[in-house]
């Protein structure tokens, strides 16, 4: 049994844990990870990165088929999806050979197994098993749990891997189906449907809510379905799948609609169905004052559990499951444990969200309906891509800038894109959020010439009257 | 960049302070942790330790300048191989000192500097975004939004402590600071609370220029140090607020005089216990007998202190002090006489560190050495009691019907009826009565 001891021990090397590490060895901390899987996590294995590379295949294709209205021939578009998927696989490889690198030349050692969490209040550790078999034992002044979440499974809707699948199997494809099922309309789903019917499948999306892209603003959701239905997509709203029957070849769904059953076939389903915590088989009965609701453990704005020394970050917590949020709990938990001063929790409210189908969604802080439901007053502006000469000249004139303000005081509350590059954009007003700028110092600030970013600005102006090109 | 020396806030309350003197000047090379300057607070002299190193560019605030609030540029550094004429004039962008007090006309420090990047008057044309006016002159810190909801609510944002990102003043802070009553009431709807507020308003102490003090003999104005300010503000406060109420007791220290001598004597003795120090031990035993003396009042609760922290009045320069033996009931006589004189000597040379003032659960003051027979405090909140010692004397007292001599003392005990009642605040007193007259319990 290998035994050894460190300042802090992270489970999991997804983006929350391995920014963690490294983190916690610039501050001078002995820090080691323990992951079972892939270093980098889902994100970059099975999630963010290697969708986005699915997304960037599929956006070249679009082009390629839409090459005429550019005035250019590029003969008969194809596609070869064994060369796709590699592409995406590659892409992946390369960024968890980086992690790799990037972990070691901060000098934190990986523990390849499954990590526990042992021993008792403190005196921790972390049990490490491979193949069922402990073969290292850390012990730890501090443990930060950063296990992630999975896919859930509903009842009936089971993946099996063949015709019912999750983004596991939606990620690899062997054939390209020619009809498909999303069962879900958050970013996972919206995204795969996405990416599918722009390669040509027949996609119906099945969303329970009464819109897609429920978190988004009501407006944005509108005009994401407008431009789905536009592809060629059927959306299904306010609909629950009963049942799902299977055979060789294909798979039916029976969907209920306003009380009125349907029944779909389509080659595939993909569930899609939200995300649960990682919360089993990792110790967790050897630290009884952490609580865990339902999947996802229970922290202070600290990252900190209930067990004293035991901290947990990321997805494990519950939402918003993004990368960038478990990444900057992580530097907040290690930079708090090590005493660094000026540390601040991280502020929920302002954490963008982006989602990229086509057209690309992006969003941060509250929606309208959210600000009028916290009482506030608000002044909303609207700035279409219609408007903006660099849209235009791309060939994207379709999308929508939209920007919530508080009327008393100028905070800007939120802002949601619909639109080419939107998830590019959206950092600039996560920077506006994060300094508390009003609309005064928004308004003031130049915004260059010829670029999308303009909507940005003018979105401003219209909320307080003072629209140019509109 | 050049480095940006602030003024720091060398204790939690404090929000200005002087400048009393400079122990660097421009083109000094200094490295950390050398001492730059020596920062009067309302509390004590401190000495600033610089954090960077570098070649002091510019010295922005003068020597002698008061008021200097928490946070305003107070001197520029020079970093390794910068300019230093650059640095200096990175300085002009932030608001012009305070004029030096070479004059000895009694007129304040100018009330507001302009914002502006000259030290000239602000033009009249103010840009949009204005800074909001900071009354030292101190380039403030505060988001765009801080700013906005802090000048719609009437509130003074120089006011308000950040706790953001280098101690920024952001919306959370400005909120909080509203929540708590910093705002100005509205005009509008101000007339109930602002009659309220008047009933609460000290009557304000007469100002110079009354004509009362024409009729008064010819006087020399010394004008109020922060520490007397703040001497008169709590005092003030304190005697208005808080109901007092008075429980004197006189006690025989003849027993405890003997007991002095015999361990001052004894062989080896590297300390000199004084009848104070007896005093201050049998008061620190008396309150961890009768805890419902060591609390504090608050309008939601009464909180009892899980220790004694005793205060100990001492008398310095300008006014007076309370420096704070901690945890006093757990410590020896010894260990509390060298603290009690470490700390006095500390407190003369003002040297406390704040830790060493702040707090305290209760205070002891002794004016025996003066001849004062007794004599009442008044508290210092947010403590609850406060007591009073006058001298040790040969007085006649009866004892069994028969006239003889002992050496008495007159204690003091003035509590907050808030919180501690006569039942308490006299079961205390039996206990010291006991404590000091029979001092061997002490020993215990």
């Amino acid at each position: 049994m290998d035994k050894q001891s460190f300042d802090v021990v992270i489970l999991g090397a997804g983006p929350g844990g391995y920014v963690t590490a490294i983190r916690a060895a610039q501050l001078g901390l002995k820090a080691a990870v323990v992951e079972a899987n892939h270093l980098g996590g889902i994100c970059l294995n099975w999630g963010c990165i290697p969708t986005k590379a699915l997304l960037r295949s599929a956006e070249i294709y679009h082009y390629m088929t839409h090459a005429d209205a550019y005035g250019l021939s590029a003969g008969q578009p194809g596609f070869d999806l064994e060369k796709v998927v590699a592409r995406s696989r590659a892409v992946a490889k390369q960024l968890n050979g980086g992690v790799g690198h990037l972990l070691k030349k901060n000098k934190v050692p990986v523990f390849d197994g499954w990590g526990k969490l042992t021993g008792k209040e403190g005196a921790r550790s972390v049990t490490v098993e491979k193949d069922g078999k402990p073969f290292a034992e850390l012990s730890a002044k501090h443990v930060i749990l950063a296990t992630g979440a999975r896919a859930r499974q509903l009842p009936g809707l089971e993946v099996d891997g063949d015709r019912v699948w999750s983004y596991r199997e939606a990620m690899v494809p062997k054939t390209m189906p020619k009809s498909l099922i999303v069962v879900g309309s958050g970013a996972i789903g919206i995204e795969f449907a996405s990416f599918y019917r722009t390669m040509g499948a027949e996609v119906t999306v099945v969303e329970v809510m009464d819109r897609v892209l429920p978190v988004e603003d009501a407006e944005i959701s509108k005009a994401a379905e407008k431009a789905f239905k536009k592809q060629g997509m059927t959306i299904l709203t306010g609909a629950t799948v009963k049942g799902v029957a299977k055979t060789a070849t294909s798979v039916t769904a029976t969907v209920e609609k306003k009380g009125k059953t349907q029944e779909i076939t389509a080659e595939r389903l993909i569930s899609a169905v939200g995300i649960v915590g990682n919360v089993e088989d990792i110790g967790l009965e050897s630290a009884p004052k952490i609580k865990v609701d339902r999947t996802h453990v229970e922290v202070d704005q600290w990252s900190q559990t209930g067990e004293p020394g035991v901290y947990a970050i990321g997805d494990l917590t519950g939402p918003p499951w993004l990368a960038h949020k478990a990444e900057h709990e992580g530097v907040i938990c290690i930079e708090k444990i090590a005493g660094v001063k000026d540390v601040h929790p991280l502020d929920t409210g302002r954490i963008p969200g982006c989602t990229y189908c086509h057209p690309q969604v992006a969003s941060i802080g509250l929606t309208e309906q959210a600000a009028k439901d916290q009482g506030r007053a608000v002044k909303v502006g609207r700035f279409s891509f219609v408007g903006n000469g660099k849209a235009i000249a791309l060939g994207e004139p379709e999308g929508l800038i939209k920007t919530v303000f508080d009327a008393k005081t100028g905070e800007l509350l939120g802002a949601h894109m619909i639109g080419a590059e939107v998830t590019e954009l959206i950092q600039g007003y996560s920077v506006a959020k994060t300094l508390e700028t009003t609309e005064a110092e928004l308004m003031h600030t130049v915004f260059p010439h010829p670029t999308l970013s303009e909507m940005m600005h003018e979105s401003v102006l219209d909320a307080y009257g003072k629209v140019i090109h509109m | 960049m050049p480095v940006s020396i602030l003024m720091p806030a060398l204790s939690p309350t404090m929000t200005e302070g002087t400048l009393a003197k400079w122990l660097v000047k421009e083109g000094d090379e200094i490295s950390s942790g050398d001492v730059i300057a020596e920062i009067e607070t309302d509390k004590a002299t401190m000495e600033v330790e610089a954090v960077d190193e570098g070649v002091v560019a510019k010295l922005v605030v003068a020597e002698g300048s008061e008021n200097v609030a928490v946070n305003e540029l107070i001197a520029v550094l020079a970093e390794d191989g910068e300019d230093v004429a650059e640095a200096a004039a990175s300085a002009d962008s932030a608001p012009a000192p305070a004029a030096p007090a070479e004059t000895k006309a009694p007129e304040p420090a100018p009330a507001a500097a302009a914002p502006a990047a000259s030290p000239t008057p602000a033009p009249t044309a103010a840009p949009a975004a204005a800074p909001a006016p900071a009354p030292s002159g101190g380039r403030v810190f505060a988001s765009p939004l801080a700013r906005r909801i802090a000048a719609d609510a009437g509130v003074e944002i120089s006011a308000i402590a950040g706790s953001g990102p280098h101690g920024r003043i952001v919306k959370a802070d400005v909120e909080a600071f509203i929540a708590a009553g910093g705002a100005k009431p509205a005009p509008a709807a101000a007339s109930k609370a602002e009659a309220k507020q008047a009933k609460a308003e000290p009557a304000p102490a007469l100002s110079l220029d009354d004509p009362i003090f024409k009729l008064l003999p010819e006087f020399e104005a010394v004008s109020n140090s922060n520490m007397r300010k703040t001497i008169a503000r709590r005092l003030t406060d304190s005697a208005r607020d808080i109901p007092h109420f008075t429980l004197t007791v006189d006690v025989e220290i003849d027993a405890l005089l003997a007991m002095r001598k015999q361990l001052n004597e004894r062989d080896g003795a590297d300390y000199k216990i004084s009848v104070n120090d007896f005093i201050i031990k049998a008061t620190a035993l008396g309150l961890t007998r009768v805890p419902d003396c060591n609390v504090a009042y608050t309008d939601d609760a009464i909180l009892k202190f899980s220790r004694v922290d005793m205060a100990i009045a001492v008398a310095i320069e300008g006014g007076l002090i309370t420096p704070i033996i901690k945890d006093c009931a757990s410590k020896g006589l010894a260990t509390i006489s060298k603290e009690a004189k470490e700390l006095a000597g500390k407190a003369r040379e003002g040297k406390l560190a704040p830790e060493e003032y702040q707090g305290g659960t209760f205070t002891i003051s002794n004016l025996g050495m003066f001849g004062v027979k007794s004599f009442n405090s008044i508290i210092n909140p947010p403590q609850a009691a406060i007591l009073s010692v006058g001298a040790g004397e040969q007085r006649a007292v009866v004892k069994d019907g028969a006239l003889s001599i002992a050496t008495v003392c007159t204690l003091s005990l003035a509590v907050d009826h808030r919180c501690i009642d006569g039942a308490a605040g006299a079961a205390l007193t039996k206990e010291l009565k006991a404590l000091i007259e029979d001092p061997i319990a002490l020993m215990l």
